[in-house]
């Protein structure tokens, strides 16, 4: 794993970045997260999930979080949702703690989780009909989501007459018409194939760059991180703890393009090292066996 | 493999496929009965009596076990009389095809027997309105309950226990006292039908209701739904699909109360037909009475679930062969919403 020409340390920030990092610590802090944690009883006691998380997110940040599998990405952000309750600690929206679900905080689920007996439109208009809004003020209103995310085509069809990618598309625009202060993403494109996947990218940054909303964006993809966050929080197992806190050095505006910029390759392979420790380590001996005959030329 | 097979696991048929085995399920058990009532040497225990000879006891349209007729035939000539002529012959209880077929018209036109008695019509009219009734107070009770107990697992804890242990009683059981509170006409009748239902209801809509998907909950919770939203505009539409089939389920299993029921207190409607048309051993009209009952059936099943379709578009179901067939037939009378299918691609 060793590059022949030497990258720049990921710490270090062009000015025009530094000054970006600058400036976004001046926002006003929307959402501060203190002294988080979360115990699950376990069989074996209890299981800690989420130890003594602290964490300020500012306005229009894009923070991306990442980690091992089971680290607790999604209980934080569901503790964040008021989905679940922390077992210590506390959140806070605005200044103001928060207590269970609300609008305020609205989120887009891996699974879609669209209102399969509602069209396009009527699943956009969800959240500003819970909000009492009269329905022909929400309805145009929801009719500019839709084309916001570029679905005017498909207002008035069903859920399951989309592909994965529309359907998250609906569910961000469905997320985001009731004005929601933050906006929870977990890993809401883990389940699309790579070429929407990327599609779904840069539409999503599209759509940050229109929209005067904070992100916070789970994933367990490096480069889908590096591409789309201003900071990535990353995580580690056993318990679920902040391992370290990375100011992206890649300038904005992103696209793919930068993948192989030396910015994006040293921030990756920093991830790497805390993602994967035991990538570099020999790895840990399996007790396999041989149960069907080979042939000698594998090797 | 360009010849696709009869028996592929789980493999979908050709439409052509479908429509024929379609068809050979009501064939072939018409051409099983058509087989044992119309060839003389399948079956045909007994013997008719076409002309008793001089054989005494004999009528002409008796029927006599094999054995013993030719007993008889076998004494009369030893004893040098006339023998008795006869043919084979089904029990009384197995009528031949076209006499049921036949019936199925006839049972209609022909007068009661008994003065006061009541016409097949009236005797269905009846029977339907008794069903009515039944299933009607049942689910305007049970589908709420249900989706409470669904929905809240208080309601569920208060309510559930309770029910599962009257469900295991019988509702037949409750016909005599049925009778001594409601009188002996429809109502006892109908209070069977609502026992039978109801608590069977109550559990199936409850678990309907409890399979709705957790993340469409959760996303609405996200979106500002509070409780009385989640019940309202997000619990009762997930579920609405299922109930509506779990209801046309019910409504089979009312049809089987309904012959317990109509024997409580007066014995009236298609039950009532059904038990006299046997007493004066009308066998052809008890089949059809039988027969029309499973037509009744069939017919409510399918316009409830043609009409759940049009319900339901976005559940998108797979029609049913015999659904698609009604379905295609009336859609040229009825406006169809413009929803077509769309390729996966943006
Ligand atoms: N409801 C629960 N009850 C008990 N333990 C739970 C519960 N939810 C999560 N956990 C535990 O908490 C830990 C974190 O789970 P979580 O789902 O948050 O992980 P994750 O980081 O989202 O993983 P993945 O990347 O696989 O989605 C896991 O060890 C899991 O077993
Ligand atoms: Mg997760």
């Amino acid at each position: 794993m060793s590059t022949p020409d030497p990258l720049p340390e990921y710490l270090r920030q062009s000015p025009a970045v530094a000054e970006r990092f600058a400036k976004l610590k001046q926002r006003p802090v929307v959402m501060e997260i203190d002294h988080l944690g979360r115990q699950f009883p376990g069989a074996q006691g209890p299981v800690t999930a989420l130890r003594d998380i602290s964490l300020k997110i500012h306005r229009r940040e894009l923070v991306c979080v990442i980690g091992p599998s089971g680290c607790g990405k999604s209980t934080l952000i569901r503790i964040i949702a008021g989905l679940d309750e922390p077992t210590s600690g506390r959140m806070l929206v605005d200044g103001k703690e928060t207590s269970g679900p609300s609008p305020e905080r609205g989120m887009v689920f891996q699974g879609y989780t669209l209102f399969p007996w509602r069209t396009v439109k009527q699943n956009v208009m969800f959240g500003l009909q819970m909000a009492g809004r009269p329905s022909s003020e929400a309805e145009a209103d929801a009719r500019q989501w839709v084309d916001l995310v570029g679905l005017r085509n498909f207002a008035d069809n069903y859920p399951h007459q989309l592909s994965g990618g529309m359907k998250q598309r609906v569910a961000i625009a469905r997320a985001l018409a009731p004005n929601p202060r933050v906006l929870l993403m977990d890993e809401p494109f883990g389940a699309l194939d790579a070429q929407t996947r990327a599609q779904m990218q840069s539409h999503l940054l599209e759509i940050w760059r229109n929209v005067d909303v904070t992100i916070l964006f789970i994933t367990h993809d490096l480069d889908e991180a590096i591409l789309l966050a201003d900071r990535i929080i990353v995580l580690k197992a056993n318990p679920g703890e902040i391992h370290e806190v990375i100011e992206v050095p890649v300038p904005r505006p992103r696209s793919l393009d930068q993948l192989q910029t030396p910015e994006f390759q040293a921030t990756r392979r920093r991830l790497d090292e805390l993602i994967h420790p035991k990538l570099h380590a020999p790895s840990e001996h399996l007790p396999i066996t041989r149960l069907t005959q080979i042939g000698d030329d594998v090797e | 493999m360009s010849r696709p097979r009869w028996f592929a696991v789980r493999q979908e048929l050709s439409p052509t496929r479908r429509r024929l085995l379609g068809g050979v399920a009501f064939l072939l058990p018409l051409l099983l009965w058509s087989i044992v009532s119309y060839v003389p040497f399948i079956w045909h225990p007994n013997i008719k009596v076409i002309e008793p000879g001089e054989v005494s006891w004999m009528r002409p349209g008796l029927q006599i076990p094999r054995a013993d007729f030719a007993k008889e035939v076998a004494t009369a000539q030893a004893a040098g009389v006339r023998p008795p002529t006869g043919e084979r012959a089904n029990p009384i209880y197995l009528p031949p095809p076209h006499a049921v077929g036949r019936a199925l018209y006839t049972a209609f036109t022909t007068a009661p027997v008994l003065k006061g008695d009541l016409w097949l019509h009236e005797s269905l009219a009846m029977s339907l309105k008794t069903i009515f009734w039944g299933f009607l107070i049942s689910s305007a009770i049970g589908v709420p309950l249900g989706i409470l107990c669904g929905a809240f697992v208080s309601a569920s804890r208060l309510s559930e226990p309770f029910i599962d242990f009257v469900r295991y009683m019988p509702a037949p059981a409750f016909g005599a006292l049925m009778v001594a509170v409601l009188g002996i006409h429809l109502e006892p009748k109908v209070a069977i039908i609502v026992i039978g239902t109801f608590f069977q209801q109550v559990l199936v809509v409850a678990n309907t209701v409890r399979k709705v998907d957790g993340g469409l909950i959760e996303a609405a919770q996200t979106l500002g739904a509070k409780r009385r939203q989640l019940v309202l505009r997000v619990i009762l539409p997930a579920s609405l699909p299922d109930l509506y089939n779990d209801l046309r389920i019910l409504l089979g299993w009312a049809w089987t109360y309904l012959i317990v029921a109509e024997v409580v207190g007066v014995s009236s409607g298609i039950t009532f037909f059904i038990n006299q048309q046997a007493k004066y051993r009308s066998f052809d009209n008890v089949y059809a009475a039988i027969l029309i009952i499973g037509f009744i059936g069939l017919a409510t099943d399918q316009i409830l679930a043609f009409i759940g379709e049009r319900l339901f578009v976005w559940k998108n179901p797979r029609p049913s062969r015999v659904r698609r067939l009604i379905t295609s037939t009336v859609a040229r009378f009825l406006p169809r919403a413009p929803v077509e299918e769309i390729a996966p691609s943006a």
